[in-house]
C-alpha cells in the first residue's frame, strides 16, 4: 500500500497547486540557464556564421566585437593574397537605430560583399542581396518581411531575405547589407559635417574603411601561420576563428555570463530552502498521522518512505511543469532562450538531489515524532 | 496489587516505576504497580487526570521505558531489569499490541477498508488478502456497509468501530484502549463496549480501556484505579 500516493490523492488539489508554485520557480531556473545559453549562442552566431577561419582587425585591438577596429578597405587584397587562403571577404558592423513606420528599431548592421566570406550563411525565404545598394536581408526577430522597406541613414532599403536567429551580443538583430552601403552608412558624413569639411580645406573624407577582414583557409593550412603572417604588417592584428570566440564568450558577455550563472545559483538555494519549507511543513501537518503509524507498528523506512516519495512525486511534477511552461513561452522572450536536453537532465538531477537532501528536515521531524502523542488527546 | 483470575496472564506487570526527571523536578508517575490481565478479560483502568494512567498505557504498549520493573506481555518478557529485552519494539506492537484511540486517529487519507488494511500490510501481508481480511473485519464489526467511505464522512460510532477494527487486523491478544468511549453518546458506548467484550471472548484477548465515563463502568470485570501513580482495584 503506497501511503504518499494515498496521501497525495486524498490532499490533490493543494499537492498540485504546490507543485505548479514550484514550477514556476524551477521554470524561472530553466528559464536563466536559457537566457544564459541563449547569450552565449547569440554572441557566437554572429561569428561563426560566415564560416571563416582567419580574422584581420586593427593592430592593438581585439575586434571587431569586442574592441572598436578601423582597417584600410583594401587590406582584403592583402590578406587574399596570403598562401593558404582560399577566400577573404571585408566586412563592417554597426548598431543603428531606426523607425519603421511607428516603431522603433535597434538593429546590428552587418556590411559583407556578396560572394564573398561574411554574409550569412543561410537565407530562410526570399533571396540573397543581388543588387550593389539598397538591399537587405534582415533576420526574422526584426519584424520585417520580405518587401519591407526602412530607412537606415539617407537611404531607403527593402527587404530581399530572412534569416533565423541572427542577433548580436547585445541581442539586437542583425540586418545584411552591402559592404559599400554599410561604409556609407558608418563612415559617410552628414551633410553639414561634410560641408563643414570641405570648408576646411579637407574634403569629406575617405569611407574606404572597414572593421575587419575575414579569411578562409585552404585544407591542410593552419589558420594560426595564416594569422602570423597577417600579423607582420604592423598596422594588423590577426586571430583564429577559436581566439575570436573566446573573447566573445570570456570577455564580451563574460559579465553577462556570471550574472546570470549567479543568479541561477541563487535561485536553486531559493528552490532548495523552499522545497525543504514546504516538505517541513507537509510533514508537520501529518505528526498525529506519523504518530499513530508508528504506534501501529509502522518501521522508519514506511515512514521515510512517505515523506521521501512525496518530496520526490513534488519535484519531478514541480520540474516537469516548469519544464514544459518554459518550452511553451520561450519564443516569447525578448532574447533568445535555448533549452538543451543536457542542461534540462542536469537541473533535474540537482532537484532530485534538492528533493532528498531538502526532506532530510521533515525525516528528521518525523523521526523524532513521539508514537505516544497518538494517544490521549 | 497483583491481580489473577486464571490462566496465564496476557499482560504481566511487575513492580513497575516510572520517574520523570531528578532531584527536585523528579516526579512519580508510576510507583511500585503490579497488574495481571488475563484472557478474555476487559479492565478499566481510573484515575484523576495526572495520576499516571496514560504512562501506564504507555508502559505496556512498549512506547515509554520504566524506571524499574519487569513486563511481560502474551508470555513473552519484554522488560526486564532496567532495559527491554527487545529492540524492534514496533514489531513487538504490530504482532502482540492493538491500540484503540480516543478520537479513532484513522489515517485520514485512507478509507476505512484501507485504515484496517495498513496494518496487516506492515506485517507483511499481500495487498489482496490484506483487504480481504479487513473486509471480513469492518463485516465482523458490522460497518462493512461503510467500507469505502474516508473516515471525514463517517459518524462517531462508525468510526471507532473501523479503529477497532483496525486494533484487531492482525489478531493481537492485547488490546489497549484510551477513552474509547468518550466522543460518543451512551448508545454508541454501549455497543463499543459490546464490541471489546465479543473480541475478548471470541479472541481470548485482554483488554486494557483507561476511561472517566462512567455510564460504561458495569461493563468491565475489574476496575483498576491509579492515584498518585499507585494502584488499587475494586471489583465490579
Amino acid at each position: 500500500m503506497n501511503l504518499a500516493y494515498r496521501d497525495i490523492r486524498h490532499n490533490l488539489g493543494r499537492f498540485l497547486l504546490t507543485c505548479f508554485g514550484l514550477s514556476l520557480l524551477l521554470g524561472v531556473v530553466l528559464s536563466m540557464i536559457g537566457i544564459y545559453r541563449g547569450l552565449v549562442e547569440d554572441a557566437l552566431t554572429l561569428v561563426r556564421t560566415p564560416v571563416v577561419d582567419v580574422w584581420v582587425v586593427e593592430s592593438g585591438t581585439r575586434g571587431p566585437f569586442a574592441e572598436s577596429s578601423r582597417i584600410p578597405g583594401d587590406t582584403r587584397e592583402a590578406i587574399a593574397r596570403l598562401q593558404g587562403v582560399s577566400a577573404a571577404g571585408s566586412v563592417t558592423y554597426q548598431s543603428v537605430e531606426t523607425l519603421y513606420g511607428a516603431k522603433k528599431l535597434r538593429l546590428y548592421v552587418a556590411g559583407y560583399e556578396p560572394g564573398r566570406p561574411g554574409g550569412p550563411d543561410r537565407i530562410s525565404t526570399g533571396r540573397p542581396i543581388g543588387r550593389s545598394h539598397y538591399e537587405m536581408v534582415a533576420d526574422k526577430r526584426t519584424g520585417l518581411s520580405l518587401g519591407s522597406r526602412v530607412e537606415l541613414g539617407r537611404d531607403t532599403f527593402i527587404v530581399v531575405g530572412m534569416t533565423d536567429d541572427q542577433v548580436s551580443s547585445g541581442g539586437d538583430p542583425v540586418i545584411y547589407i552591402t559592404l559599400k552601403d554599410s561604409q556609407q552608412l558608418q563612415f559617410e558624413l552628414a551633410p553639414p559635417a561634410a560641408r563643414r569639411e570641405i570648408a576646411r580645406g579637407t574634403g569629406p573624407g575617405d569611407t574606404d574603411t572597414i572593421n575587419a577582414v575575414v579569411a578562409r583557409v585552404s585544407p591542410n593550412v593552419s589558420p594560426e601561420s595564416v594569422a602570423e603572417a597577417a600579423r607582420r604588417w604592423k598596422h594588423l592584428a590577426a586571430m583564429s576563428q577559436a581566439e575570436q570566440e573566446l573573447i566573445l564568450t570570456r570577455s564580451v558577455v563574460e559579465r553577462a555570463r556570471k550574472q546570470i550563472g549567479l543568479f541561477t545559483a541563487l535561485l536553486l538555494i531559493v528552490s532548495a530552502v523552499i522545497i525543504a519549507l514546504i516538505l517541513y511543513t507537509m510533514t508537520m501537518d501529518k505528526l498525529r498521522e506519523i504518530a499513530t503509524l508508528k504506534l501501529i507498528g509502522a518501521p522508519d523506512r514506511t515512514i521515510v518512505g512517505l515523506i521521501l516519495q512525496q518530496a520526490l512525486a513534488m519535484g519531478t511534477i514541480g520540474f516537469g511543469f516548469g519544464a514544459l511552461l518554459i518550452t511553451t513561452i520561450k519564443d516569447y522572450f525578448p532574447r533568445r532562450v535555448v533549452l538543451q536536453p543536457e542542461d534540462g537532465l542536469a537541473l533535474a538531477a540537482a532537484v532530485i538531489l534538492v528533493c532528498v537532501l531538502s526532506s532530510a528536515l521533515g525525516v528528521r521531524l518525523a523521526l523524532k515524532v513521539d508514537p505516544a502523542t497518538a494517544l490521549g488527546s | 496489587m497483583d491481580q489473577s483470575v486464571g490462566g496465564k496472564p496476557l499482560v504481566h506487570v511487575r513492580n513497575v516505576s516510572k520517574h520523570f526527571g531528578d532531584g527536585e523536578t523528579r516526579v512519580d508517575a508510576l510507583r511500585d504497580v503490579s497488574l495481571e490481565v488475563h484472557p478474555g478479560e476487559v479492565v478499566a483502568l481510573l484515575g484523576p487526570s495526572g495520576s499516571g494512567k496514560t504512562t501506564f498505557l504507555n508502559v505496556i504498549g512498549c512506547i515509554v521505558e520504566p524506571s524499574t520493573g519487569w513486563v511481560s506481555l502474551d508470555g513473552e518478557i519484554v522488560y526486564d531489569d532496567g532495559h527491554w529485552l527487545r529492540s524492534d519494539l514496533r514489531k513487538l506492537r504490530l504482532e502482540k499490541v492493538g491500540f484503540i484511540f480516543q478520537f479513532h486517529n484513522l489515517l485520514p487519507f485512507l478509507n476505512s477498508t484501507d485504515n484496517v488494511a495498513v496494518v496487516l500490510s506492515l506485517a507483511g501481508y499481500d495487498t489482496a488478502e490484506s483487504k480481504r481480511r479487513a473486509i471480513e473485519l469492518l463485516d465482523y464489526l458490522e460497518v462493512g456497509h461503510r467500507k469505502d467511505a474516508m473516515p471525514a464522512n463517517l459518524s462517531g460510532g462508525e468510526a471507532q468501530r473501523v479503529a477497532i477494527a483496525r486494533a484487531l487486523a492482525n489478531r493481537p491478544r492485547i488490546i489497549l484502549a484510551d477513552e474509547p468511549t468518550a466522543a460518543l453518546d451512551s448508545q454508541r458506548a454501549g455497543i463499543v463496549m459490546d464490541l471489546l467484550r465479543k473480541v475478548a471472548v471470541e479472541q481470548e484477548a485482554a483488554i486494557l480501556a483507561v476511561t472517566h465515563d462512567e455510564k460504561i463502568f458495569d461493563r468491565f470485570d475489574r476496575i483498576f484505579h491509579l492515584r498518585d501513580g499507585r494502584l488499587d482495584d475494586q471489583n465490579t
